[in-house]
């Protein structure tokens, strides 16, 4: 088929929803259209609103929350189960204020406490490029959770505490890419939405910002400046090296993250993921105080060091150095220390794979090791790790092992 | 009636080594391209978990990631006059099942055949006159030169990663290398392995006989790489668990380590898993090839249409392809007429243990590559004239495994069972080393494939005939070279060795060697060939054939090396077929 021929082909397939769409989305309003994809991957719309081997955005996917699942909804045109019949300014709503076109509100899991920081020009570019893909019909339960949650009503005092409204303030004071990197991250791209702690009522706290959370049984460690648990060693390349293709010389994405390289970061342009690094690096740097590290002739760190040897040496090597591209380093590794070592037991319970991307499409797997090593042994190990060739976090208990595995594996704790 | 599926630029059997690169290199440039695969889809993080891929039981001893005889087996006799009959149990070789390949399971050995094994025929001739060449062979030169195939030697040890010593860098001879090896570009792509105890003994025993000891070059590499495709592999550990074995450590080349990763990333590429493909449909006149027809999973019969058609499943299943669909005539011995099925070739392999009093070989610290080989006694690299006989082989002392079920050499005298048999295993499993020959397998009028008269598969096609022994030629020249590595055992300082003779007639039985090679061979002479020399079928030019099926006559070498390089080599032709298809050389 020749080159024109498959333009064509593309111009049809496009007219009728165009033609679908009305106002917002003309044939000749390309560069909004492909300015939209270009943001819909940069805020990564995609991973949520897409069930595991569902149609790309016709919604599905279960949103695990400490109040219940949520389910993600539709956001094809699909007119009866999706966004269809929705205006811009319906769409805008919803990402600014959180509420549906009847009023109604959205829960935070759909996070528009950080989409309110974006410029309503971008949200309209977004808005036409989602018209522009297919409408799926594919009617998505939006009503999980359990009472008293199931009251959106109640999201009303929740914004009322918790929920600033207001597009994105450039500080005159920084660089034009700073500020364009912190409208990047703290906007569509919402990065403190994992990497934030949360408060008892699921908002992210403003006070320890970007310091690092629990998302599914795994952490998203410390991303300010902090050379110890943050991102204090790493230089602004290093950061878009990592989000370019999903690692660098300190760490591979792996988990939530990984998701994040594949179907967002990889794909944004350098100049932005620059912009990130840049705001990421000079925003400054917080972390919880730092350990001392367990003795070598600590019995636990003795236990681990024997599992060590014999389990993880052979890729992470006897010296933690780990293998380029393949197998992370974990001597001197921020993810190995967060205060929080979720994803130390996750990744030895339940294995898990790198990034894959077009730099580097290995996609290396950690595996699953939670069926020969017990509670114990995994402690063991982690607090090994964690205190060893220069590391230093509070070592790991068997309970917290065993409550860890339970919701890993979903698993009652106690059998 | 088959189900019909829409065309594609290029359909690929088998999805192995070959069928891999040429499915990413196809595909990246835009083609749809779509591989039909007869097993499974494997790829290392599904597969190989770590603390379960090192099970000898599961893997060397009940062949998880082989075929099994009833998806497909052979039949086979020594020789014309018998009645062949099917192997039941897979032995002497053992083909490989699903994606992968035999490049999935094999050690990693990864050669380059030597410039005079390419012109072997002329070579001899030339140096020793006609009288030299033995009774009934079929010894052909290779259409194909070493310096042609130099640059594509090159670019498959770049993907694969090879670890190694250049012994011939543009013709300057590099010290520690093999010096009799044709003229490289450049060095290997990975240092060389750290050889163990017994390769220490080899190298200094070789060295005082006035031998030239080298590191074996080996896909299971040395150091961190990551090859052009992108792709990223891990410095081996040498856990010795490679041959029959998938690994899970990134370490051993294969598609799955070297080709897959950005293969699948591919958006014009699919591969269809658990699909056999039964024939390769040819047009009304014959003269092109439409597609293939397959069983899919759940047994339902397909049609795939396809402009190209490339023929990449192991050697032997290529020529039965090639056969049942009609390609090219098949070879008849009572006529020497006709062409697939001609020049079927296998290896040799024989050697000597070296028994010691008091040493510590340390077995199981190993890897499928590991080892010293020499080859002042491989191809043409020593007279022949005083031995009589055509060939040669490559000489090594190599620990590949010490692994707890099939690894317990005893000496000779031994009861097979029973508390001595059990006192023996233990006193001389880190006694005992081995020196082997791999030597080379000629071409003869008598050893060949054909369908087979009276058996057939499940889906009713004739299962394919070997008909082949090893002939006087390849028994004086592997039981010369027993006697060459009894030599070096001696000098390494055993106090008793034993020689292996090579074993005639050759048995079904005892596991060999995988390295089954021709039936499909490359020529200049489409009455002597069923390939011209860029692995293009003389007779359907849409269908090139991949794979040591195209080997006119075997050398004393491992195959992988050939089979990448062939196959880059193919691919460049490829190319040019692409812009301006038919065939590439004349009939």
């Amino acid at each position: 088929m020749s080159g024109m021929a498959l333009r064509l082909r593309h111009l049809i397939l496009l007219l009728p929803l165009f033609g679908a769409g009305g106002a917002a989305a003309g044939p000749d309003n390309y560069v909004d259209i492909a300015r939209g994809k270009a943001l819909t991957i940069a805020g990564d719309c995609v991973a949520c609103h897409t069930a595991p081997r569902g149609q790309p955005f016709a919604g599905g996917l279960a949103l695990q929350t400490p109040f219940g699942e949520i389910m993600a909804p539709n956001i094809t045109a699909d007119n009866t189960t999706g966004i269809g019949s929705w205006s811009a300014d319906d769409f805008a709503r919803a990402m600014q204020e959180g509420r549906r076109p009847d009023g109604s509100h959205l829960y935070p899991a759909f996070p528009y406490p950080y989409y309110t920081k974006v410029e309503r020009g971008d949200l309209d570019a977004i808005y036409a490029y989602l018209r522009t893909l297919q409408p799926v019909e594919n009617r998505v339960d939006r009503d999980t959770l359990p009472f008293p949650f199931n009251v959106r009503l109640l999201m009303k005092g929740w914004n009322a505490l918790f929920f600033t409204s207001g597009a994105f303030k450039p500080d005159p004071a920084r660089s034009a890419e700073f500020n364009r990197g912190a409208y990047l991250a703290e906007g569509l791209g919402h990065c403190g939405a994992c990497h934030t702690p949360f408060n008892a009522f699921g908002a992210s706290r403003n006070d320890k910002y970007l310091e690092g959370n629990q998302i599914d049984n795994w952490t998203a460690p410390n991303i300010t400046d902090d050379p110890r648990v943050g991102l204090g060693k790493w230089s602004v390349e290093d950061i878009v090296q990592y989000l370019k293709t999903g690692q660098n010389g300190f760490s591979l994405a792996s988990g939530p993250m990984k998701d994040v390289v594949e179907n967002s970061t990889s794909k944004m342009p350098t100049s932005d993921l620059k912009a990130i690094a840049v705001y990421l690096k000079q925003r400054g740097a917080a972390s919880a105080p730092t350990s001392t590290p367990l003795a070598a002739a600590n019995p636990r760190m003795q236990a681990g060091e024997a599992i060590y040897v014999d389990t993880c040496a052979a890729c992470h090597v006897r010296n933690g150095e780990g293998v380029a591209h393949l197998f992370p380093k974990l001597a001197g590794s921020a993810v190995a220390i967060q205060q929080d070592p979720a994803t130390l037991i996750r990744i030895i319970i339940a294995g898990g794979r790198a990034a894959a991307t077009d730099g580097f499409p290995t996609s290396p797997a950690m595996p699953s090791l939670g069926y020969r090593l017990t509670d114990s042994q995994v402690a063991a190990v982690v607090t090994y790790v964690r205190n060893s060739w220069g590391n230093a976090a509070a070592p790991v208990t068997e309970e917290t092992v065993k409550a860890r595995r339970a919701r890993i594996t979903g698993a009652a704790a106690g059998d | 009636m088959a189900r019909r599926l829409p065309r594609r630029d290029v359909v690929i059997v088998g999805l192995g080594w070959t069928g891999s690169i040429v499915a990413y290199e196809l595909a990246r440039l835009g083609l749809d391209v779509v591989a039909l695969e007869r097993g499974p889809w494997r790829d290392t993080a599904s597969d190989f978990n770590i603390g379960t891929a090192p099970d000898e039981l599961r893997y060397a001893v009940r062949h998880d990631i082989f075929l099994r005889p009833k998806q497909e087996t052979l039949t086979m006799r020594n020789n014309p006059s018998q009645t062949a009959l099917p192997i039941r149990k897979w032995g002497s070789f053992l083909p490989g099942n699903g994606v992968g390949g035999a490049g999935l399971h094999w050690n990693g050995q990864t050669w380059r055949f030597l410039p005079d094994d390419f012109r072997i025929r002329s070579h001899m001739i030339e140096r020793y006159g006609a009288g030299i060449m033995p009774e009934g062979n079929q010894i052909q030169d290779w259409p194909v030169s070493y310096d042609e195939l130099e640059p594509h030697y090159d670019r498959f040890e770049q993907v694969a990663g090879i670890s190694g010593k250049a012994g011939n860098i543009k013709g300057k001879i590099q010290p520690g290398g093999n010096p009799f090896e044709g003229a490289r570009a450049r060095e290997y792509p990975t240092p060389p392995l750290k050889q163990g105890y017994a390769q220490s003994l080899f190298t200094k025993a070789a060295t005082d006989m006035g031998l030239h000891p080298f590191p074996r070059p080996s896909g299971n590499i040395s150091a961190a790489y990551t090859n052009p495709y992108g792709c990223s592999m891990a410095p081996c550990t040498y856990c010795g668990f490679c041959e029959w074995f998938g690994c899970a450590n990134y370490s051993k080349s294969s598609p799955q380590t070297c080709v897959l990763p950005a293969l699948v990333r591919e958006p014009s590429f699919e591969a269809r898993t658990d699909c056999e493909v039964t024939k390769v449909n040819l047009s009304a006149d014959g003269k092109m090839a439409t597609g293939v027809t397959y069983v899919d999973a759940s047994g339902e019969e397909c049609e795939q249409l396809g402009d190209l058609v490339l023929v990449c499943a192991f050697s032997l299943f290529n020529v039965r392809l090639l056969l049942l669909s009609g390609i090219g005539k098949p070879y008849d011995p009572a006529t020497g007429e006709g062409v697939v099925g001609r020049n079927y070739a296998y290896q040799t392999g024989s050697g000597a243990s070296a028994f010691f009093e008091d040493a510590k070989f340390n077995p199981f610290a190993a890897a499928g590559s590991l080892g010293v080989a020499l080859d002042d006694y491989n191809s043409d690299n020593f007279d022949h004239g005083p031995h009589g006989f055509v060939g040669g082989a490559s000489i090594t002392s190599a620990h590949t495994n010490g692994r707890p079920i099939r690894y317990h050499p005893v000496p000779p005298g031994t009861p097979a069972w029973g508390s001595a048999w059990k006192k023996a295993v233990k006193d001389t499993y880190q006694r005992v080393t081995y020196v082997g020959a791999q030597g080379s397998v000629m071409s003869y009028r008598n050893n060949y494939l054909d369908l087979d008269p009276t058996y057939k598969d499940p889906l009713g096609r004739p299962l394919m005939r070997m008909t082949f022994d090893y002939q006087p030629n390849e028994q004086k020249m592997a039981n010369w070279m027993a006697e060459r590595c009894q030599e070096i055992a001696k000098a390494m300082g055993a106090n008793s060795t034993r020689l292996s003779r090579l074993g005639v007639p050759w048995s079904v039985v005892p596991y060999q060697t995988t390295h089954n090679t021709g039936g499909a061979v490359m020529g200049s002479d489409p009455n002597t060939s069923v390939l011209n020399r860029y692995l293009q079928s003389w007779d359907v030019p849409n269908v090139f054939v991949m794979g040591a099926s195209a080997f006119p006559q075997n050398a004393g070498y491992n195959p992988t090396g050939t089979v990448g390089a062939l196959t880059y080599w193919s691919l460049e032709a490829i190319f040019r077929y692409l812009k301006s298809p038919g065939a590439l050389v004349p009939r």
